[in-house]
C-alpha cells in the first residue's frame, strides 16, 4: 500500500501548521490529508506521528483505523456511498447496493472497481431519510434510488468519463 | 450591566429589512430538498427577477433559501408564508408557472398543491395540511421559515434576546433554576434532567470549564439535529452561550458528524456572523461574559455519540468510552468540568428563558415536559421531521401526521430509538410517547427516530440489520459487546438464511443478556434491544424462518426466488433490458428465463413486466 504514492511533505507540513501542531486536531489533520490523496498514505501517517508532540506513528494508525471515514487504500475518482441507514434499508437499499456491485464488478470486501475509477461503501445514515433509499456520489445526494435508477446514474458517469478522454 | 447592543432595536431593524423584501418566497435548501434540485429552483426564481410591483399587492419578491421544513418526502418545497400556501414537489420547470400564475396574478397553481393521501384533495392553506396542523413546533419553529445563513433573519424572530436577558439579570443560579423548573430532559436519548446536569457542572465553577454540544447524530433514521443545525443554527449557538453563562464556561465545542457537510458549513457561517456582531466571542454585547465556540468534525463512529467517547474524539483520540464516574461534570474534556448536551436540548433553552419555565412545563405530560421531535420515516405516507408535545400517541403520529401507511399496506410495527431501541406494535398504538411509558413498553425514545414498518418488512431481517450495525460500531473495548454482538449476528444470519434451529433462539436471548450486563456504555447495554423486542413481539416470524423455511414478509432473499411464468411471458424482452445484472435470457417472442445464480432479487423485472408474468415465490 505504501510507497505507491509519493508524499509531498510540504503539503502535510502546511496542514500541521494550520492546526498549530495541536494533537487534539489529529482527526482534522487526517481528514485534510485524505482530502488531498483520497486515502491515508502510510508515509503521511508516520510523518504526522513523528512531527506532532504527544503522538506516535502507532497512535496515528490507531485513530486512522478506528474511524470509518478513513481509508488506508486509495478510493476511486467517484466515491459511491450507498446509505444503509434504517429508513433506506427498509425501503430497499440492499438491492441498490447489489446492483452497483454487479454493474461495476466490485466483489464483496473490495473497495474499488478494477480500473480504480469507482469506490463503493455503505454508510449508516446520511440524514436524508425522507428520500430513502439514497446514494451519495462525490458529495451529491441521489434521492429515491432503485436498481434501475442507480444503473442509469452510473452509465451517465461512465459516459462523461469517456467523453473527457 | 451596560450593553453595547440594544437588542430590541436590532430586532426592529432586522424586521424592517424583512418587510422591505416584499413577498417572501421560501425555498427549502435543506439536505433533502437540495438532493431534489432546490438550488436550481432558487436560481430559476432569481432569474425571473425581483420586481413584480406592477401586477400584485407586493412591490417585489425576494427568494429566501431556508433550512429544512421537515417535509422532505414532498420536496422541493416552495412556500409563500404571506399567502399561506406551500407548493410541493416543485421542479425547475414549474417555477415559471408559479411566478406567472400565483405571484403575478394571484391565482394559485392547483396541481402543485399538497394532496391529502386520505381524501385525494388538494390542500389550499398550510394550516389545513395535516402534517403541519397536528404539530407543535417550538424547537423547530424557525426551521424552514428563515434564511439560516443570515443572522438578521434570526434576530428578526427574537434571536439572542434570551442570551441578552440572562446576561442582564446576571443570575446564573436563576438560569439553572429555570431549566430545572421547566422539566427539560436530555433529548439525545438518555432523558436525564438537563437542569441537574447544569447544576452538577456549575458546582465545579472557578477554573476552566467547557460546554460541549453533541451533534453526532449517529442513530440511523434520525435527522432532527441535522435540521436544527442547518435550519436555525443561531438558536443552537444562543442555547450554548446561555448554558456557558449558567455553568461558568467560556469555551465550547460542537461535535458534528462528518456526514453532515451542510450543517457544518451553516454552523461555521453562523459562528462567524455572531462573532462579528459580538453575540459570541470576547465580552459579549459589551458585558464581562466571553464565550467562544469551536466546531469539531467527527469521522464516522457511532459510539462517539456516547459522551465520554465523544470527548475522547474531540481530544483527537480513538472514540472509546470510559467508565463513569468520574462524570463529565467533574472531569470531562481535557480533564476539566464539562457540560455536555444534545443539539435539540440546547435548542430548547433560549425558548425556555424567553417564555419561562411554566410555559415549557405546560406542554407535554407529567414526567416528560415540552415537545419532542421525531424523524418519521419508512413505510409511511408523509415521511419527514415532526415536533409534537410529549405524550402524543403513536397513532396520532403515524396515522394523522404521517398520513397512514403507504400503498394501503397494513401497519406492522414502529422501530423507535434506532439500534438501541425496540419495536412497538399495533397494541402500542395508543401508548403515550414519553420517556417513561416507552421504557415500560420495552423501547426507548432515543433520539426520536421512528421507522414505520408494514406487512412487507421482515422483523428478523430488521433485527439482523441492527445487529450488523452495532457489531460494526462496537468500539471493541468490552469483550461481551465486541464478541457478543458478533455471535448474535452470526445466529441471526443463520436464521434469515433458513438455517437456524430452535436452540438458536435460546442462545440469542442468553447472549443478549450477557452483552447487556457486561458492557460499559450505552452502545453495548442497548445493542440487544432490537433482538429482544422482536423476539418478544414477533417470535412467530423467527419460528417461520426456522421451522417452515419461510419468510412471511417475503423479504429474506435466501428463501425467495423470482420466476417467469412461461405461459404468460410473451417474450417482449423488457425484463432482460431492465435487469441490472443480465440474469435474464431469452430470444424475442419466446418465453424468457431467470438465471437464479445471477439474480440479485431486486425485482426490477417484476415491476416492469407488462404481462404480469413474473412473480416471487
Amino acid at each position: 500500500m505504501s510507497g505507491s504514492t509519493t508524499i509531498d511533505f510540504r503539503a502535510v507540513d502546511n496542514i500541521l501548521e494550520k492546526y498549530n501542531y495541536d494533537k487534539s486536531y489529529l482527526i482534522a489533520m487526517l481528514q485534510d490529508v485524505q482530502g488531498i490523496y483520497k486515502y491515508l498514505p502510510e508515509d503521511a501517517m508516520t510523518y504526522i506521528g513523528e512531527k506532532v508532540d504527544g503522538l506516535s506513528p502507532s497512535t496515528v494508525y490507531g485513530v486512522a483505523t478506528f474511524y470509518a471515514q478513513f481509508s488506508l487504500e486509495p478510493k476511486g475518482k467517484y466515491e459511491i456511498k450507498v446509505c444503509d441507514g434504517t429508513a433506506c434499508h427498509v425501503r430497499g437499499s440492499m438491492p441498490v447496493l447489489n446492483a452497483v456491485r454487479n454493474k461495476l464488478e466490485i466483489k464483496q470486501g473490495k473497495l474499488t472497481s478494477r480500473d480504480g475509477l469507482f469506490s463503493l461503501e455503505t454508510v449508516s445514515c446520511l440524514g436524508a431519510c425522507g428520500l430513502a433509499p439514497v446514494v451519495m456520489i462525490n458529495g451529491k445526494v441521489y434521492p429515491q434510488m432503485t436498481p434501475d435508477a442507480i444503473s442509469i446514474v452510473i452509465d451517465t458517469l461512465l459516459k462523461e468519463e469517456r467523453g473527457e478522454e | 450591566m451596560t450593553f453595547s447592543i440594544d437588542i430590541e432595536a436590532e430586532q426592529k431593524k432586522a424586521q424592517e429589512e424583512i418587510k422591505k423584501q416584499g413577498l417572501r418566497v421560501l425555498v427549502c435548501a435543506g439536505t433533502g430538498c437540495v438532493a431534489n434540485g432546490s438550488l436550481k429552483v432558487i436560481d430559476k426564481f432569481r432569474d425571473l427577477g425581483a420586481n413584480v410591483s406592477a401586477m400584485t399587492d407586493y412591490d417585489k419578491m425576494t427568494v429566501v433559501p431556508t433550512g429544512c421544513h421537515g417535509f422532505c418526502e414532498q420536496g422541493v418545497l416552495v412556500s409563500l408564508p404571506d399567502e399561506h400556501v406551500t407548493y410541493v414537489k416543485v421542479k425547475e420547470e414549474d417555477v415559471e408557472e408559479i411566478f406567472e400564475s400565483h405571484i403575478k396574478n394571484g391565482k394559485p397553481v392547483e396541481r402543485l398543491l399538497y394532496v391529502d393521501p386520505k381524501t385525494g384533495e388538494h390542500i389550499h392553506r398550510d394550516e389545513d395540511i395535516n402534517f403541519y396542523a397536528k404539530q407543535t413546533r417550538t424547537a423547530l419553529k424557525n426551521c424552514g421559515n428563515i434564511n439560516a445563513e443570515s443572522i438578521d433573519e434570526a434576530l428578526a424572530v427574537g434571536g439572542y434576546q434570551a442570551l441578552h436577558k440572562v446576561i442582564q439579570e446576571n443570575n446564573p443560579e436563576g438560569v439553572i433554576d429555570t431549566i430545572v423548573k421547566s422539566g427539560l430532559r436530555g433529548r439525545g436519548g438518555g432523558g436525564f434532567p438537563t437542569g441537574m446536569k447544569w447544576k452538577f457542572t456549575a458546582a465545579n465553577k472557578g477554573g476552566k470549564s467547557y460546554v460541549v454540544c453533541n451533534g453526532d447524530e449517529g442513530d440511523p433514521g434520525a435527522f432532527m439535529d441535522r435540521s436544527v443545525m442547518e435550519g436555525d443554527p443561531h438558536k443552537l449557538l444562543e442555547g450554548m452561550a446561555i448554558a456557558g453563562f449558567a455553568v461558568g464556561a467560556d469555551e465550547a465545542y460542537i461535535y458534528v458528524r462528518a456526514e453532515y457537510p451542510l450543517a457544518i458549513k451553516r454552523l461555521k457561517i453562523a459562528i462567524k456572523q455572531a462573532e462579528e456582531r459580538n453575540y459570541l466571542g470576547k465580552n459579549i454585547m459589551g458585558s464581562d461574559f466571553s464565550f467562544t465556540i469551536h466546531i469539531k468534525e467527527g469521522a464516522g463512529a457511532f459510539v462517539c455519540g456516547e459522551e465520554t467517547a465523544l470527548m475522547a474524539s474531540i481530544e483527537g483520540e480513538r472514540g472509546m468510552p470510559r467508565p463513569k464516574p468520574p462524570f463529565p461534570a467533574n472531569k470531562g474534556l481535557f480533564g476539566r468540568p464539562t457540560l455536555i448536551n444534545n443539539v435539540e436540548t440546547l435548542a430548547n433553552v433560549p425558548l425556555i428563558i424567553s417564555k419561562g419555565a411554566d410555559w415549557f412545563a405546560s406542554m407535554g405530560c407529567e414526567s416528560s415536559k415540552g415537545t419532542k421531535t421525531f424523524a418519521l420515516t419508512g413505510e409511511v405516507n408523509n415521511t419527514g421531521l415532526i415536533e409534537v408535545p410529549m405524550g402524543t400517541t403513536l397513532r396520532e403520529i403515524v396515522f394523522d401526521i404521517g398520513g397512514g401507511i403507504r400503498g394501503g399496506k397494513k401497519f406492522k410495527a414502529v422501530q423507535i430509538g434506532g439500534p438501541s431501541g425496540g419495536c412497538l406494535t399495533e397494541e402500542h398504538l395508543d401508548i403515550s410517547m414519553d420517556y417513561d411509558s416507552l421504557i415500560k413498553a420495552g423501547a426507548m425514545i432515543g433520539s426520536g427516530g421512528l421507522v414505520v414498518m408494514a406487512e412487507n418488512t421482515c422483523m428478523v431481517e430488521v433485527a439482523r440489520f441492527f445487529m450488523n450495525f452495532t457489531k460494526n460500531e462496537s468500539c471493541g473495548k468490552c469483550v461481551p459487546c465486541r464478541e457478543g454482538t458478533k455471535n448474535m449476528l452470526k445466529i441471526l444470519e443463520r436464521i434469515v438464511k433458513g438455517k437456524g434451529t430452535m436452540e438458536d433462539l435460546d442462545l440469542l436471548e442468553d447472549l443478549a443478556y450477557t452483552v447487556k450486563d457486561g458492557s460499559l456504555c450505552g452502545l453495548g447495554k442497548t445493542a440487544p434491544n432490537p433482538v429482544l423486542s422482536t423476539l418478544k413481539y414477533f417470535r412467530d416470524e423467527y419460528i417461520a424462518h426456522i421451522k417452515d423455511h419461510k419468510c412471511p414478509a417475503g423479504v429474506c432473499s435466501a428463501m425467495k426466488r423470482i420466476v417467469i411464468n412461461p405461459e404468460k411471458c410473451r417474450g417482449c424482452t423488457k425484463c432482460a433490458r431492465v435487469c441490472p445484472v443480465g440474469a435474464i435470457e431469452g430470444t424475442v417472442k419466446q418465453p424468457h428465463k431467470i438465471d437464479q445464480n445471477k439474480c440479485i432479487k431486486c425485482e426490477s423485472c417484476l415491476k416492469n413486466c407488462p404481462f404480469k408474468a413474473i412473480s416471487k415465490e
